[in-house]
């Protein structure tokens, strides 16, 4: 039998709304640098989630103690240390993006998307 | 090239139909999302599938194998380092990207900073004593995450991010030029490549020990004094330099185009 969590799930539950808000951000808005911030709401959400994927309950950060090395002691290191690669990729993506909209601001003097692409329709090269 | 009015009307039609389109997607989404939610194991319990002998290998034989007190560390800068490698890599590109779309050649950047250069914080004498107070404390924070990231939270990239943060908040503080007589444009290259290049050399020998790189040539020390860990320590202060040329060559991009 399938057990639903519904309540004890709520970090998670979390990571999903700042996931979805993100992702509207994307979606709804024409303005590259709000859809800049909403990608960055997105990497939040998944670090979010992958740090709680790793928490166990009343147990101790990875850093030992002297004379304990029993696993049961201790939450899993691996998502966290797999949290700093996602961390690391988004700040570079997020530099990357900032840089390009600027360049494209510079260009057309103007951040919203459609205004953008009517402008470069004349465009051959 | 103007729109005629059967365009607009079409556009606007694209429009309308992109909007809802839009938010029927990110709902449908969200309700999948949050069913998978639902049905994961219960959040901090212990015995979910995520706990599993990967853990236990990593907590008994992390002490022993690496020396380094702190598993995360020791899983970031010995077992996996060359992911690690592949991140400060990824720094790099970004800030070479970066330096490509945003140096300044023809001084546009350099103009417009100085129209609007009486109103900077420089010419504030408050934010400048304060600055002043501010920076050797966390000059001495940084470097004391960054040197024991191998015995408690933090290391290279959270030492090294805040030291960035400090070289931009002494930029802000007192000008570009006063920055520029300790870091300009050719030390600061120097520093990221030699760092760079430091990391891979010192991590390649395991392409002459026939890929296994756990057994260290370098004595690994007694576990919670600051030279353990063997390569940790180093590592840690290369990724630092990295992470703080890199935060504070973007700020210096942004803000005027070069460095």
């Amino acid at each position: 039998m399938m057990e639903f969590h519904l309540f004890t799930n709520y970090v998670e539950i979390a990571a999903v709304i700042l996931f979805s808000i993100g992702f509207s951000t994307l979606l709804f808005h024409q303005n590259l640098m709000k859809k800049i911030i909403g990608f960055n709401i997105m990497d939040t959400a998944i670090f979010l989630f992958l740090a709680a994927k790793g928490y166990i309950a009343g147990r101790m950060a990875p850093i030992l103690v002297e004379g304990a090395n029993d696993p049961s002691l201790y939450i899993n290191p691996v998502p966290s240390a797999l949290v700093l690669t996602g961390i690391v990729v988004s700040v570079s993506v997020t530099a990357f993006a900032l840089a390009l909209v600027l360049r494209l601001y510079e260009r057309y003097g103007t951040l919203h998307l459609d205004e953008i692409l009517y402008l470069t329709r004349g465009e051959h090269d | 090239m103007e729109l005629n009015p059967v365009e607009i009307r079409l556009l606007r039609r694209f429009r309308k139909m992109y909007m809802v389109t839009a938010f029927l997607v990110s709902l449908a989404m969200t309700a999948v999302l949050l069913l998978t939610v639902f049905n994961l194991p219960a959040f901090g319990k212990a015995g979910n599938p995520a706990e599993n002998e990967v853990i236990g290998r990593y907590i008994e034989k992390g002490l022993e194998e690496t020396g380094a007190v702190n598993i995360v560390a020791a899983v970031i800068l010995d077992y996996r380092a060359f992911d690690t490698l592949g991140e400060t890599l990824v720094l790099f590109t970004a800030l070479v990207a970066v330096l490509m779309l945003l140096k300044d050649e023809a001084g546009v950047f350099n103009r417009r900073y100085r129209e609007r250069s009486k109103f900077e914080p420089e010419k504030d004498q408050i934010f400048r004593s304060v600055a002043g107070m501010l920076i050797p404390c966390l000059l001495v924070f940084s470097i004391y995450i960054i040197v024991n990231g191998h015995l408690s939270a933090g290391g290279g990239f959270a030492g090294g991010a805040i030291l960035g943060a400090t070289l931009v908040l002494y930029n802000i503080a007192y000008g570009l030029e006063k920055a520029r007589g300790f870091i300009n444009e050719k030390n600061f290259l120097r520093f990221i490549t030699a760092a760079l290049l430091f990391y891979s050399v010192v991590k390649g020998y395991s392409f002459f020990t026939g890929g296994n790189h756990l057994p260290s040539v370098i004595p690994l020390g007694f576990p919670g004094s600051i030279f353990s860990g063997g390569l940790i320590l180093p590592l840690n202060i290369t990724v630092g330099i990295v992470v703080a040329c890199v935060v504070y060559g973007a700020f210096c991009l942004f803000n005027r185009g070069g460095l």
